[in-house]
């Protein structure tokens, strides 16, 4: 208990950042953050997306600042994201209109618009290539310049923001129930704390937001044993979406009245799993439910984990906790289950005085009088 | 890129939202109102509810103190406290009867509050039925039938099981006949401070995203038995190695040298001022 209490605490706290900075400088070389931006896209997106905020040149400064924890970088973000007013809403954002750089599917060999694979790990072999201790930048020019002519000659007239939804395929084979669309007013659960049973959009939005390894572990948990669900990937999509802000001067809220603000790169999941429907002479059909999964920039396997979640709590089995969305939703947010894990290192001297007590005063009791009875 | 952060860190918009929940936990007594609980520069879990119903609050005007654990130089406190300066430039003191707002993690001055002052409590766990019901759906319900039973009955088996009740900490309360209110990990010793109390102390969850309030002159019981009473920590026969003060909280402190136990209050401003001769 050496660091509280007695003066002097405050004197030892600045002393203590200060060595925190040493730590990060003392090999006297500076992180430009540019190159974090340049070299880093996965964890830049990893913590855009746990932050709920999107910007790659705050993301990658949190993480000059956080030395490369994803914990401690999305809690700037987050922190930082606390003191922005909000003041426009874009308008409702349609993935049928994303400009896709990656589609997959794995329930159909051939899908309309054509499995495009885009860039992904998932075809690499995970050998370290011990040549890029030595890269040069002379090396990655060239590279870039052929990669640029061989892709610049390409003739395929493939409309990229265009490209069917492979579940309108379903759909329209009346596989997948119909569903009208849910125009209502989403919540948000940046502005109003959650409250339960929660709507879907609010289950979405923490979803998302949702610390990667903690979606990915209790996904994962409902794919192996809790809930055994197989899901099929219907269809992983990778992309920007265009986004746009109404005219705030223009009360009719007119299409081509509004602005475009930029894109935003997202991953898009939705996946499909077998369920009983019941049918009117009491017999039962199988049908697909649908698991819908999304984050901010290209995190497969957070999205894919997602939408298995959306499925388990949109189904809500008591016997499962993957499917209790208060055990799901409550518990998978970094900056709250970091943090709240993290106060255990302040001091408890106080509550431990009054736990002490406590045992001592039963102790006593036990002595005082062997054979208790209340 | 250089950005100055707002008085008091938030937008003008968050500070409104955050009183208006806090108007509406004075107006109901002892019942957890939910609030869009910001992020905080500081980690959830150290304070983040306290810290935002003080940044909600404080004016140019106010006086601020805080206190972790009874000290005015622990961590927390000190971070809390560099955080409030740095983005309001306000003054800060460590003695309570100077203070317009306390902020405080698990204590409550030993010095009496007086009217017009406001303690905020940080407050962890702000749910006094979750050890028994896990889920927030059905406590909310509980809350509303004001079944409690599930409280006392936990009171009942400690005593069975122990012979005494064997809460620590945050041992439950009873808010004006109405709630019952977990008072936040302050030790059973500093419950009755809250009795009627002249300051009006206000409670913050951020994690769990909940802000309650006992108003001044409010009731507020220990939850105990007729035939079984509430007992405080007791520290008979011990007093303050350094001020000599009795009656008070007291840190056990382990002395190196002599391998003896001692005593010294916990309340670090209470003590420094007995020391200096200045009124508490």
């Amino acid at each position: 208990m050496g660091y509280v209490a007695v003066k002097g605490g405050t004197a030892a706290i600045e002393e203590s950042i200060r060595r925190l900075k040493y730590e990060r400088l003392k090999k006297r070389r500076i992180l430009d953050f540019h190159n974090i931006e340049g070299g880093m896209r996965c964890l830049i997106d990893q913590v855009m997306s746990e932050s709920s905020l999107y910007s790659e040149t705050l993301a990658a400064i949190s993480i000059k600042q956080a030395e490369g924890s994803p914990e401690e970088a999305v809690f700037l973000m987050r922190a930082y994201r606390s003191t922005l007013p909000r003041k426009h809403y874009t308008r409702a954002v349609h993935s049928e209109n994303m400009l896709v750089e990656r589609r997959i599917s794995a329930s159909f060999k051939d899908i309309p618009g054509g499995q495009i694979l885009g860039a992904a790990y998932d075809y690499t072999h995970r050998l370290i290539d011990f040549d890029l201790s030595e890269e040069t930048e002379e090396e990655i020019i060239n590279w870039l310049d052929d990669f640029s002519r061989e892709y610049g000659n390409g003739n395929d007239s493939t409309d990229l923001a265009n490209l069917p939804k492979v579940l309108d395929y379903l759909r329209e084979e009346g596989l997948i129930a119909a569903c009208e669309n849910n125009d209502s007013e989403p919540d948000d659960v940046t502005r109003d704390s959650v409250r339960f049973p929660a709507s879907r959009s609010a289950r979405l939005q923490i979803l998302t937001r949702g610390q990667t390894g903690a979606v990915i572990s209790l996904g994962y948990a409902a794919l192996r044993s809790y809930g055994a669900l197989h899901p099929t990937v219907g269809e992983l999509r990778i992309g920007n979406l265009p986004l746009y802000v109404d005219n705030p001067f223009n009360e009719a809220k007119e299409d081509d009245d509004a602005y475009f603000i930029g894109e935003i790169k997202v991953t898009e999941v939705e996946t499909l799993f077998p369920v009983p429907a019941p049918k009117e002479n009491g017999l039962k059909t199988i049908e697909f439910g649908l698991g819908y999964g999304i984050c901010y920039g290209q995190n497969e396997t957070k999205a894919i984990a997602m939408s298995i979640l959306d499925h388990c709590l949109e189904a809500g089995n008591a016997e499962y906790p993957t499917h209790n969305e208060e055990f799901v939703l409550l518990h998978i947010d970094s900056v709250e289950s970091a943090g709240f894990i993290s106060h255990l290192k302040l001091p408890h001297y106080v509550t431990f005085q009054s736990e002490l007590d406590s045992v001592r005063k039963s102790k006593k009791m036990r002595e005082n009088n062997k054979e208790f009875k209340p | 890129m250089k950005i100055n952060y707002n008085f008091a860190f938030f937008d003008e918009g968050s500070k409104r939202e955050i009183r208006r929940a806090t108007l509406k936990a004075i107006a109901i007594p002892g019942y957890q109102v939910p609030f869009a609980s910001r992020e905080m520069p500081i980690a959830r879990g150290w304070g983040t509810g306290g810290l935002q119903l003080t940044l909600s609050l404080i004016g140019k005007e106010d006086v601020l103190k805080v206190i972790d654990q009874g000290s005015d130089e622990s961590v927390n406190a000190v971070n809390i406290k560099k955080l409030v300066k740095a983005t309001t430039g306000i003054t800060i003191t460590g003695i309570t009867t100077e203070a317009t707002i306390i902020q405080s993690r698990h204590r409550i001055p030993e010095t009496p509050l007086k009217e017009g002052q406001i303690l905020v409590l940080q407050v962890p766990l702000p749910e006094p039925l979750r050890y028994y019901e896990p889920s927030e759906y059905e406590t909310k319900k509980l809350h509303a039938e004001k079944e409690y039973s599930g409280a006392w009955l936990m009171l009942f088996e400690q005593i069975m099981n122990y012979g005494h009740m064997s809460t620590g900490a945050d041992h439950p309360v009873m808010v004006h006949d109405r709630y019952v209110m977990a008072p936040s990990p302050i030790p059973r010793f500093d419950n009755p401070k809250m009795n009627c109390a002249k300051a009006l102390i206000l409670l913050g969850a951020g994690r769990e995203k909940k802000i309650y309030a006992v108003p001044p002159y409010t009731r507020v019981r220990s939850l105990d038995f007729e035939d079984f009473l509430f007992e405080a920590e007791s520290f008979q026969g011990k007093s303050c190695r350094q001020c000599g003060a009795t009656g008070v909280y007291l840190d056990e402190i382990l002395d190196d040298a002599t391998g003896k136990t001692f005593y010294q209050c916990n309340d670090t401003g209470f003590c420094m001022q007995r020391l200096n001769g200045k009124p508490c």
